[in-house]
């Protein structure tokens, strides 16, 4: 082999980039246990079912800010047929009140950073 | 015929992940097994071919330069183009690298009427290959959100930067819209070109197909049918903690995940077999990465055989006497 340092020592760099994730979990300590947000509410249903919850409440957010602020539309019918305020500070916040455990726990595991907060004011204190 | 088969490659790809999503071990395979199996593929592929590469001697520098050589002082010499220190060399591998310059000269030639021979610049390959490979790191940068927790800031800063303008949800990200633009160009800057359709192979149809695949899926699972991302955090941070996740886990990703893990681990194990293998192999252009100072400095050929010389020094020594004898002249009496 020619030039066996350069090479050698721009392998060993390959290598390390290539696995860097290995590394870094292992240093920080990273585990497959996935966050587990709080629900402290005594309400038995969310507004739409868990699965839908879980992968598109920022879609429902985001038609409720539409046809609020643009539509003057502001009551939501569930299913069931029963009625809510398209509000994410009376609604779902009435429920969910613990932002710092329930909406940031899968936030930050993500690194999802909505801007919900730039026009809201953010809940003090995190769970009531 | 070379991109429709290249084609109906991925699409059988796409089928086996859709149809193998279906059942629990079959997720399983795809979604830790063939992930390790791709990754060692790739890790033991490169290193062999870049080994392989640094055993061929190069034994002359290979002076193809795009600038004036140094050589008197008060010759203004080319530092990048044709650089004669290490410095240099290092500046030109970084603009080969980071900003293409070598397809930033490529040039078209054309047969006009007349008939006339024309030749003109030709940046849009330029273009169209350095949006994507930009594109592509900053996805594959962002990817590490994925891998790691807690997620390292200049992961978030890519992510955020890409999408700065924050239009629409979930905020679409630049290089999303700019990879799949690009590849779109890519395809058609060889399926519409008759010449170049002529000398494209489906080695260069298949990564195209490919990484557009992985890209379609990607943007496909963003934006439309979306998926359990935090199921698909563990399952990621379980491979690289070689701990991997179990089936209640799996069972929550659904099935068109299973096709972009699929696709990107075909990709890996494709990489260091095909002209992929560019990623390494840039590194070791002998036209780029080698000073031009064979002026200055002695290049001895690694293959010479040593011959053995007999010099005249030496001829003269065996036969000074009958030199003498016979009057010739010495070197050294």
């Amino acid at each position: 082999m020619y030039d066996s340092g350069k090479i050698i020592s721009g392998l060993i760099i390959f290598l390390i980039i290539a696995t860097a994730p290995i590394w870094y979990t292992a240093a920080s300590g990273g585990t497959t246990k996935g966050p587990e947000p709080e629900i402290i509410t005594t309400e038995k249903q969310c507004v739409r079912d868990t699965d839908y919850m879980r992968h598109d409440h920022m879609e429902l957010l985001n038609e409720w800010r539409d046809q609020v602020v643009r539509g003057d539309d502001r009551v939501y019918t569930t299913a069931s047929g029963r009625k809510f305020e398209k509000s994410l500070s009376n609604t779902c916040m009435s429920c969910h009140p613990n932002k710092s455990e329930f909406c940031d726990r899968c936030h930050n595991y993500m690194g999802v950073d909505p801007y919900c907060w730039s026009c809201h004011i953010e809940p003090k204190g995190g769970s009531r | 015929m070379r991109a429709v088969f290249s084609l109906a490659v991925v699409i059988i790809l796409v089928l086996i992940a859709q149809v193998g999503a279906g059942s629990a071990g079959m997720r399983y395979l795809l979604g830790v097994i063939i992930p390790y199996i791709a990754m060692a593929v790739f890790l033991i592929g490169m290193v062999y071919r870049v080994i392989k590469w640094a055993r061929s001697p190069v034994p002359f520098r290979i002076p193809v330069t795009c600038g004036q050589e140094k050589s008197l002082p008060w010759i203004k010499s080319s530092k990048l183009d044709n650089p004669h220190t290490t410095l240099g060399v290092i500046g030109r591998m970084a603009l080969e690298i980071l900003c293409f310059r070598s397809l930033f000269r490529n040039t078209k030639t054309e047969l006009r009427k007349g008939p006339t021979l024309t030749y003109g610049s030709s940046k849009y390959l330029w273009l169209g290959a350095l949006v994507f490979h930009w594109s592509f790191l900053i996805i594959f940068i962002r990817h590490f959100k994925y891998f790691t927790e807690p997620i390292p800031s200049f992961v978030l800063l890519a992510q955020n930067l890409d999408g700065f303008f924050q239009v629409g949800l979930p905020i679409v990200y630049i290089t999303d819209i700019l990879i799949l633009v690009a590849l779109t160009y890519l395809l058609f800057r060889r399926l519409l070109d008759a010449k170049l359709r002529y000398i494209s192979l489906a080695g260069d149809y298949i990564p195209l197909f490919l990484i557009g695949g992985i890209a379609v899926t990607g943007v496909l699972m963003r934006y439309f049918t979306k998926t359990d991302i935090v199921a698909v955090k563990q399952l990621a941070i379980g491979l690289v903690t070689f701990s991997p996740v179990g089936a209640d886990v799996l069972g929550q990703i659904s099935s068109i995940f299973f096709i972009h893990i699929f696709l990107v681990s075909v990709l890996f194990i494709y990489f260091p077999f095909s002209k992929l293998v560019h990623l390494g192999g840039v590194f070791l252009s002998p036209t780029r990465n080698l000073a031009n100072n064979n002026r200055m400095e002695r290049h001895v050929n690694p293959w010479d055989y040593p011959v053995k010389v007999h010099t005249y020094e030496e001829w003269e020594d065996e036969f000074r006497d009958v030199m003498k004898a016979a009057g010739l002249p010495l070197d050294k009496e």
